[in-house]
């Protein structure tokens, strides 16, 4: 854990919404739904915290929610990988002729 | 090895920006969501060595089994389901996320209170937890945001999988929403401003925080799902970077931000699509005062037409527009579709596509499957690239869409969806319908250009009714 004061996370925030929303706003109407998927997996993150809170439990009631928390961020993030690849297969050119 | 945590984390991030970047092209995306995924197995597999989490070998068990089970359920579901499925699928993985976020919370508010370390295994009453006073607020937050992604995108989830077929809407919904949301908040500010969290209180504020999520979703439509789902995508994302705040993760902060806005534009983007303020979709349901308002006199008849007769006109055509819509999803046609499209272009026809913004569940959702099904992204176009196309367009093909073909858009200032800006298939020189029955579409509304002089209907599933194209044309 590093320390990360009020004002080092104000910046932090306000840099990576200007990054998000640069990322997004050139992105064709086609990749709209992968795209969301995409973003979707990528909060699966949420999974290190899951693990680092679930890691530090010392009670009862703290392992079990902690195991409620870890089991939904890795769906979270399995569940989005592979819905985001299954769907980005299909713009590979090479699948093309595949399943037709 | 805290260094190399942190370094670990810093390429995680770098490699979801860049991983987004990538997916932004529809010619380097696939490589992105592997760049974002190797980012995201890093991150996970370091966090086990943070401090503290191999104190407990008991914990590191319990871990192991919560993602193996976690992990297996997700990856078999989502290997199973049907393209056409996909949307309620990203909105109960969405919903996991922030349901986890939540828990995170939980467990650092439930850390905060003394009567938990009464009954501890490990510790004893004075080593009560302390956050600083922001992450104990931002904890808060990012729960109550959490929790209501959580059960709201399971309501998403049940509305298009079709298990909860209405829109229920209770008296006074608003009041009583509103109600519920204030409630939660002061709960939530108690609980943020005290020293000693009480485990009540904390059990009290996540059950109104459900409720909230539930009651905020079940008004909506079906036909707005999808800017809900979007609009819980980014909540989650906010929820993660507040919680990745109160542990002092950069990779959570950053990732989670960039998702919450990258998901709050990609929100904006669809409602605009459907010209409706975003407020409108969330605060007034679309479906159930659509009804009344648009039952008025339309002129002239269904007019119906052969598999065989439809055929032959697209054969002899030189422009056809082929309009998809959920319904061609839903009956799986979009293969037929396909090989139709191919017959076509071997006769001369020159062959396009009309996508709709809101096509399907998602924007893009349609694309999904006609690239599924072997069709050139080139030769799909979007709403301001083929409008110009339909007047000089011989035959405009809509299969099961409804709602966007609609011209009353253009003409009816009463009607629910007027101003959403539609695909002209009405001025196309003829216009065939490919629908299942009579009814009306998604939103209830009658549409005014299956009655029009140059509309033919053409009766039956999706899937047939191409299939009779499709014989029709070899026959020639």
């Amino acid at each position: 854990m590093i320390e990360i004061s009020g004002f080092t996370a104000l910046y932090i925030f306000m840099l990576s919404a200007f990054t998000g929303y640069e990322v997004i706003s050139r992105v064709p109407v086609i990749l709209h739904t992968p795209m969301m998927s995409g973003s979707n997996f990528i909060h699966g993150i949420v999974l290190v915290g899951a693990i680092v809170v679930t890691g530090g439990a010392e009670t009862g009631l703290e392992q079990a929610i902690g195991f409620i928390a870890v089991a939904l961020a890795a769906g979270n993030a399995v569940g989005g990988y592979v819905a985001t690849v299954r769907m980005l297969e299909m713009f590979n050119p090479k699948d093309k002729k595949g399943e037709a | 090895m805290d260094i190399f945590i942190q370094v670990v984390y810093f390429v995680a991030a770098v490699l979801f920006i860049l991983g987004l970047k990538k997916m932004s092209s529809p010619v380097t995306a696939t490589g992105g969501i592997v760049w974002a995924g190797i980012g995201m197995v890093a991150a996970s597999l370091v966090a086990f060595f943070e401090p503290g989490v191999f104190e407990h070998t008991s914990n590191v068990v319990l871990i192991v089994i919560a993602i193996a089970m976690g992990s297996g359920i997700a990856y078999t579901t989502a290997k199973k389901v049907q393209m056409t499925d996909m949307p309620q699928m990203i909105a109960i993985y969405n919903g996991m996320g922030g349901g986890a976020a939540a828990a995170i919370a939980a467990v650092e508010l439930v850390k905060m209170s003394a009567e938990n370390h009464l009954v501890g295994v490990v510790g004893t009453a004075e080593v009560v937890h302390h956050l600083s006073p922001t992450a104990q607020i931002l904890a808060v937050i990012g729960a109550l945001i959490g929790a209501v992604s959580f059960s709201g995108s399971a309501i998403a989830f049940a509305k298009l999988q079709g298990i909860m077929k209405k829109t229920i809407r209770l008296p006074m919904h608003m009041m009583i929403n509103l109600g519920l949301f204030v409630l939660t908040i002061i709960a939530g500010a108690i609980i943020g401003f005290s020293d000693e969290v009480s485990i009540q209180l904390v059990l009290i504020f996540f059950v109104m925080a459900l409720v909230f999520g539930v009651l905020f979703t079940t008004p909506i439509g079906g036909a707005d799902m999808p800017v809900v789902i979007s609009l819980f995508n980014a909540l989650t994302g906010l929820a993660v970077a507040f919680e990745g705040f109160v542990l002092g993760n950069a990779a959570m902060i950053i990732a989670g931000t960039v998702v919450g806005s990258a998901g709050t534009l990609l929100t904006q983007l669809m409602a605009k699509a459907m010209n409706r303020p975003i407020s409108n979709i969330l605060f007034a349901s679309f479906g159930s005062d659509g009804g009344e308002a648009a039952e008025e006199d339309i002129e002239g008849s269904m007019k119906e037409i052969q598999g065989v007769d439809a055929a032959i006109m697209m054969a002899y055509a030189e422009k056809v527009i082929i309009v998809p819509g959920y319904g061609m999803a839903v009956a799986q046609a979009q293969h037929k579709v396909s090989e139709l499209t191919k017959l076509l272009e071997a006769r001369g026809v020159k062959v396009m596509f009309a996508i709709h913004p809101v096509a399907g569940r998602m924007p893009g959702h349609m694309n999904v499957l006609l690239a599924e099904a072997g069709i050139d992204y080139d030769k799909i176009l979007d709403l301001d690239e083929v409008n110009p196309e339909f007047p000089t367009a011989d035959v405009a093909l809509v299969i099961g869409a409804n709602d966007v073909v609609n011209p009353v858009a253009r003409t009816n200032p009463d009607s629910p969806i007027y101003g959403m800006p539609i695909l002209d298939a009405d001025i196309a020189k003829n216009c065939i319908v490919i629908k299942r029955g009579k009814g009306s579409g998604f939103s209830g509304i009658e549409n005014h250009l299956f009655y029009a002089d140059n509309t033919r209907m053409l009766y039956g599933d999706g899937q047939k009714a191409v299939g009779e194209l499709i014989s029709g044309i070899k026959e020639l």
